[in-house]
């Protein structure tokens, strides 16, 4: 199915992240956004409440970002496509409802534009510290996906691969953008309608009485309905069973947490987006994200003008994070340098997989402005001397 | 020049962004190039430093942060005094006479270009507002980095419906006065 023309801003604008992941969402179908607008998030959802009215939809800011995470998914219980928008201190407080979302498998995207942290930390700049919570946040065993742009143009792009895959996966899906990107403005060019793909949710064809709403009748996922449309349907977050009624016991618990985790762990290939550049015969490679990608490109083309040999690899999909993409780096480079706005978060992941294949180092930074590229170009130098 | 390094740095409420704003549409939606914009501000509503680092390039952009600057406009003393040692040699300087004034710190062969944008805005247009309208036509004229055919499209688009005509009739006495300059 392809993007509503009317809902469109087909054209060329200079615009930064947060506008253009409101207009790539709206692109996406999405019509109902519920949220406590937080600095460095606040102009996505100022620009769907301007948005929004023209198109039928709805935005609601509600009173925190607990009951956010809940009203926009009781709005996709409903039959609409939509989104909450927050930061590191709001992801925090909605992380029960991201269990809920995952356990009762709804399509949900979380647009998260981070920022230093701990706690209300600095509000104005910027950080990726969210990048385990994302993952581990929520108690229990359940596995998500996480997007990371590193352009406006990628906001709107890959805010529109989230809702896609929360439609076809139905797990929770974090856009994990960070304060550079949100407030970067750049040129983003945005297709025709009949350019855009957008995944419209599987609603069941089977009559009210022979559908169960966590059966799976075909694929590895189960049928919606909207609610209202006379069918009974019940979700709950205890474990349950084809119904949706509680069944709590090890085998039930056993059989829906292995499905809720292999239905995304399985896709795992298809779900991998990256970009390499010459990691095949490198001496270092950089493994980077978001703005500190654009930081290590940079850092990266300088280094090789100086004669090294620099490979990099810049990770779009953190989640589900794909081991053999980085056992074929290790395979290919003698060393590794991951790069990333914290005190070292993807790097356990990459260390995890690289095993003791080659040395992984590790730039750092705890936030509040970017990691600059003299600090990575010396690190490249250090590793490969 | 494929690549050019803007720095605007001024006082909030100056228009220092939006000057910035139209410089990266004019550059990006009307000549087909590309352009990013990094902002930086305090929280106050006016009054406090404020700084756009804007990038034009032919191709696509990677770093969008300014280190050292191709073009610097400078609108306020503390601007100036902060990021004068950050113009690169052979660069160019475009500031309000008025209200900044260069030194001995400027690189070497770099070119200054002034004018008081602020006067001009206020006693003869009859609006200080129209401020960075009047310097964005000016800074057009004195560095050709950008047709002004398609910075008075950024303007007209840029600015509140109703208010284009006295926002191009401003950018137009800075872009004369820019080329009285450069000749």
């Amino acid at each position: 199915m392809k993007a509503d023309p009317a809902a469109v801003a087909t054209g060329v604008h200079f615009i930064d992240g947060n506008e253009a992941c409101a207009e790539g969402a709206i692109a996406a179908g999405c019509r109902f956004a519920a949220g406590y607008p937080i600095t460095p998030s606040t102009e996505v959802v100022e620009h769907i409440a301007k948005r929004f009215p023209k198109l039928g939809g709805v935005f609601i800011q509600m009173e925190d970002e607990i009951a956010s995470s809940i009203c926009f998914q009781g709005a996709i219980w409903g039959g609409m496509k939509a989104m909450t928008v927050t930061s590191g201190p709001g992801l925090s407080l909605m992380m029960e409802h991201v269990g809920l979302a995952a356990m009762t498998e709804t399509p949900s995207v979380f647009v998260d534009v981070q920022r230093g942290g701990p706690s209300t930390g600095l509000p104005t700049l910027p950080g990726q510290q969210d990048v385990m919570q994302v993952r581990w946040g929520s108690h229990g065993d359940y596995e998500v996906i996480a997007l990371a742009p590193n352009s406006p143009q990628e906001c709107f792009d890959h805010i529109i691969t989230a809702f896609n895959l929360a439609e076809q996966y139905r797990v929770p899906v974090f856009f994990m953008m960070d304060e550079c990107i949100g407030h970067m403005l750049g040129k983003v060019r945005i297709p025709e309608a009949n350019q855009i793909d957008v995944r419209e949710r599987k609603f069941t064809e089977r009559p009210p009485g022979q559908y169960l709403p966590y059966e799976i009748y075909s694929g590895d996922q189960p049928e919606m309905v909207r609610a209202g449309m006379g069918y009974r349907i019940h979700t709950t977050g205890l474990t349950h069973d084809a119904r949706g009624y509680p069944e709590m016991n090890a085998q039930a618990q056993d059989k829906l947490i292995r499905r809720l985790c292999n239905k995304v762990l399985d896709h795992t290939e298809e779900l991998t987006l990256c970009e390499s550049d010459q990691i095949d015969g490198s001496d270092v490679t950089i493994i980077a994200y978001g703005i500190t990608a654009r930081v290590a490109a940079y850092a990266v083309e300088q280094a090789r003008q100086q004669g090294l040999k620099v490979g990099q690899l810049r990770l779009i999909t953190l989640w589900p994070f794909n081991d053999r993409l980085i056992r074929d780096v290790a395979q290919n480079t003698r060393s590794i340098i991951v790069a990333e706005m914290n005190l070292g978060q993807m790097v356990h992941e990459v260390r995890r997989a690289v095993g003791d294949k080659v040395p992984v180092h590790l730039i750092d930074s705890a936030g509040g402005a970017i990691i600059e590229p003299e600090t990575i170009l010396a690190k490249i130098k250090e590793v490969v001397s | 020049m494929s690549q050019t390094e803007i720095r605007i740095c001024g006082l909030g409420g100056q228009g220092v962004i939006m000057a910035g704003m139209i410089i990266g549409r004019a550059a990006s939606i009307y000549e087909d190039r590309f352009a990013t914009l990094v902002q930086s501000f305090g929280p106050e509503a006016r009054g406090s430093e404020c700084s756009a680092q804007v990038m034009v390039s032919d191709v696509a952009i990677a770093f969008p942060y300014i280190r050292t600057s191709d073009i610097f406009v400078a609108m306020s003393q503390g601007a100036y005094d902060k990021f004068v040692k950050e113009m690169k040699d052979d660069s160019i300087l475009v500031y309000e006479n008025e209200l900044v004034f260069p030194d001995d710190q400027m690189p070497k062969g770099a070119k200054k270009f002034g004018m008081p944008g602020t006067r001009i805005a206020e006693d003869e247009l009859g609006r200080r507002i129209v401020f960075n309208m009047v310097m964005i036509g000016f800074f057009t004229a004195v560095t050709k980095l950008i047709d002004v055919e398609a910075m008075r499209q950024a303007v007209q688009n840029s600015v509140p419906p109703g208010t284009e005509e006295f926002n191009l009739k401003a950018f137009n006495r800075g872009y004369e006065d820019g080329l009285a300059q450069v000749g």
